[in-house]
């Protein structure tokens, strides 16, 4: 079993206009010492292993419907799990 | 011929294309339900409404794609047909991948929602041959993520096909070269944010969306023959 985690933001070329109105929040705050703040999509996703690289599965997963990839980019975090007996 | 409007949960301009279509211009709509398997074999164009399809869950138009019906759409579409998707519907076309680029959030974060001045810089096609080339119109815009973006060499391609087909006059959202409404290379797929079947009657503040279904219907009249 796989533990992996997705984080979805835009392209670095494409204006982020939630990050820029966070960040503008914060500098009302305060935090002036606050240079970017980035905004994006966080999924945690469990897969079973079946013996297919798990890298292709989460980059189609990513190309195919997690991200636009006409707007947006992707990294992710593959953890192995220990798997239970039942498994 | 029957004209095909798509119902995803949560699709809220369906009555308003219905309407139109069965008041105004006098033909047959008809709506088609996601979960149907296949358009009406007399189906002469397909039109995907407005609204929040599936709540805009993930991104706006990323999930209908899904639907059942959808893949019948992608055929009819292919064999030349008319499809046009209106707001929501552009946005469930370009993840669809029937037309080029994606919808971002508007770059004000507004919902914005009033009636926006535009251009038809394209008046060659088979849903704007009605309008003057370079005509002024007024359709209402209601979306909050309608800010078109495609990256320089799909823009480079869109400008060499004549695929751009409104622009904005002030553009409101931050669309990329001013683009509000795009067709596919083949010219029979058609995506838009404004709404102009909220434009189609005088007494609901002008009838220049008029032109777009009327251009539409004679095209679709013609290729039954």
């Amino acid at each position: 079993m796989y533990h992996v985690k997705v984080y979805i933001t835009y392209k670095p070329s494409i204006l982020d206009p939630q990050g820029e109105a966070v960040k503008t929040a914060l500098h009302r705050l305060d935090y002036q010492n606050v240079e970017t703040v980035t905004v994006g999509k966080y999924f945690e996703i469990d897969i079973k292993d079946d013996g297919r690289s798990i890298e292709d599965e989460v980059e189609k997963m990513c190309d195919e419907l997690l991200a636009n990839v006409n707007m947006e980019t992707y990294r992710y975090e593959i953890e192995s799990v220990t798997q239970t007996a039942e498994d | 011929m029957k004209y095909a409007i798509i119902r995803f949960p949560g699709s809220n301009c369906d009555w308003d294309l219905f309407y139109v279509l069965r008041d105004v211009l006098k033909v047959t709509p008809e709506f088609i339900d996601y979960r149907e398997q296949q358009l009406p074999a007399d189906t002469g164009a397909v039109l995907v409404p407005g609204g929040f399809s599936y709540g805009d869950y993930l991104r706006s138009g990323a999930i209908a794609r899904f639907s059942p019906i959808m893949e019948d759409v992608k055929h009819f579409a292919d064999t030349g047909k008319p499809v046009i998707g209106i707001c929501n519907g552009f946005q469930v076309l370009t993840e669809a991948g029937l037309l080029p680029g994606a919808l971002r959030h508007n770059m004000s974060l507004d919902f914005i929602c009033k009636p926006q001045p535009l251009s038809v810089v394209n008046n060659q096609t088979l849903f704007t041959d009605q309008f003057e080339k370079d005509q002024t119109v007024m359709f209402p815009i209601a979306h909050g993520e309608g800010n078109y973006y495609c990256d320089d060499e799909t823009l480079t391609e869109l400008k060499q096909n004549n695929q751009i087909v409104f622009i904005y006059q002030d553009n409101p959202n931050g669309s990329t070269a001013d683009i509000a409404g795009i067709v596919n290379k083949q010219g029979n797929v058609l995506g838009m944010m404004p709404h102009p079947e909220r434009a189609s009657e005088s007494i609901l503040g002008g009838a220049d969306g008029k032109l777009l279904f009327e251009s539409l219907v004679a095209s679709v009249e013609m290729a039954v023959g």
